[in-house]
């Protein structure tokens, strides 16, 4: 028998990125833990970025899926530490992105205060790429091109 | 304790929102779409900052709740640094005022990572990577605007001799107490990290470091220039006028 936890979990790992639709918060690293307790169940997601404008959707769907579930009484909370790296994404989600057109993060750390880092196009795969714009559609994301196939793309930034 | 604690989160809090504030003014004004949505997103990064601060804040009994903070106090009870409420100018100044701020609050918040209190070292374990990435892109500007055309150049020079009076400010001892019991860094500790990033920009920039000069103060203690009284009426004017309103 599935206890109450892992229905939760279910439910709320099968929530998708708003901006990322490939992407479920549970891809992402976002949905970090759910807890029983006695005044329910208890959601804690994280964001990506400070001021990730998602989050009040991510929480607002992960509520209405856990109600669809029929799971009451049931709260989501936000939770900063330990902080949000690109680490979190699931080698799942980092070839969803890939696939969707993205390419996804190299290994987190500081980058140089000069430099570049090494992106693949995720079309054709060629290592020649150069940066465009270094805030794309989202503020988790720089804008790319492709030197071999000169296709533009999104980059998810190292984080 | 709890005070002089969010006494220090309100600073920081001032800090993030009030930049923020001033950058998505440029939103429908910026030189280039590509920078629209960079400085946009900048500002994204410091009113996410400010949210958390202020949350953080209103916890330890700073006020009711965030939205109370940022909307319902009056510029004398802001505490943020003069630096950052000044108008935007021209793109220069814009520029080179994230980058001035930037290149301090970088070791900041790498500092403040290791924070005693928990809940501040995770906000600062998410704000390091955002400053990190913030004076970066402000450094590659002032490098083009400084190393560009002769007027570029001019105006990046300018935008320095403009703010450098008001850089001081970020060095102003923190609370002792908390800075004794590892909350938070020393500010006067970074200024050789902040030294170094400056001088390493502005050479590449070909621009001249200005001349040391009598340094601005006061906002801290809640005495502005008279920018940010008219900056706060705009921004508090919709939560004043429906007090309490949801949307």
């Amino acid at each position: 028998m599935v206890n109450l936890r892992e229905r939760a979990w279910a439910a709320a790992a099968a929530v998708v990125d708003p901006e990322i639709p490939v992407l479920t918060i549970e891809d992402l690293g976002v949905l970090r833990e759910v807890v029983e307790g006695d005044a329910g169940v208890e959601v804690r997601i994280t964001p990506t970025y400070s001021g990730c404008p998602a989050m009040g959707v991510i929480a607002w769907e992960v509520e209405a899926a856990l109600a669809r579930e029929g799971i009451a009484p049931a709260r989501v909370v936000t939770v900063l530490s330990p902080a949000w790296t690109t680490d979190w994404l699931s080698e799942a989600g980092r070839e969803k992105l890939r696939e969707y057109g993205i390419a996804p993060p190299g290994k987190a750390g500081r980058r140089a205060l000069f430099g570049d880092e090494a992106v693949s196009c995720p079309r054709c795969g060629c290592g020649e790429t150069a940066l465009l714009a270094e805030f794309g559609s989202t503020a988790c994301k720089s804008l790319r091109q492709c030197q071999a196939c000169r296709e533009p793309f999104d980059a998810f930034k190292c984080h | 304790m709890s005070d002089r604690f969010s006494g220090l989160l309100l600073r920081r809090a001032d800090d993030a929102l009030v930049l923020g504030h001033r950058l998505s003014e440029w939103t429908g004004h910026a030189p280039s779409l590509e920078e629209e949505l960079a400085l946009a997103n900048l500002a994204l990064d410091l009113i996410g900052q400010a949210r958390a601060l202020y949350a953080l804040a209103a916890e330890k009994g700073a006020g009711e709740d965030e939205d109370s903070l940022a909307y319902l106090r009056g510029d004398r009870e802001y505490t943020n640094l003069l630096l950052l409420e000044l108008p935007n100018g021209d793109f220069a100044v814009t520029i080179a005022r994230l980058f001035l701020y930037a290149a301090f609050m970088d070791p900041f918040w790498r500092a403040a990572a290791g924070s005693r209190d928990r809940d501040l070292a995770a906000i600062a374990a998410k704000a390091e990577k955002e400053a990190a990435y913030h004076l970066r892109h402000a450094a590659e500007w002032l490098i083009r605007l400084g190393d560009g055309t002769e007027e570029s150049h001019r105006r990046a020079q300018a935008a320095l001799e403009r703010l450098w009076p008001y850089t001081g400010e970020m060095f102003e001892p923190e609370d002792e107490v908390l800075v004794a019991a590892d909350v938070c860094p020393e500010p006067a500790g970074l200024r050789e990290a902040w030294n170094r990033t400056v001088d390493a920009v502005l050479a590449e920039a070909t621009l001249s470091r200005p001349a040391e000069c009598w340094m601005q103060s006061g906002g801290r203690a809640g005495r502005h220039t008279e920018h940010l009284g008219h900056m706060l009426a705009v921004m508090q004017s919709v939560a004043r006028a429906h007090p309490g309103g949801k949307w």
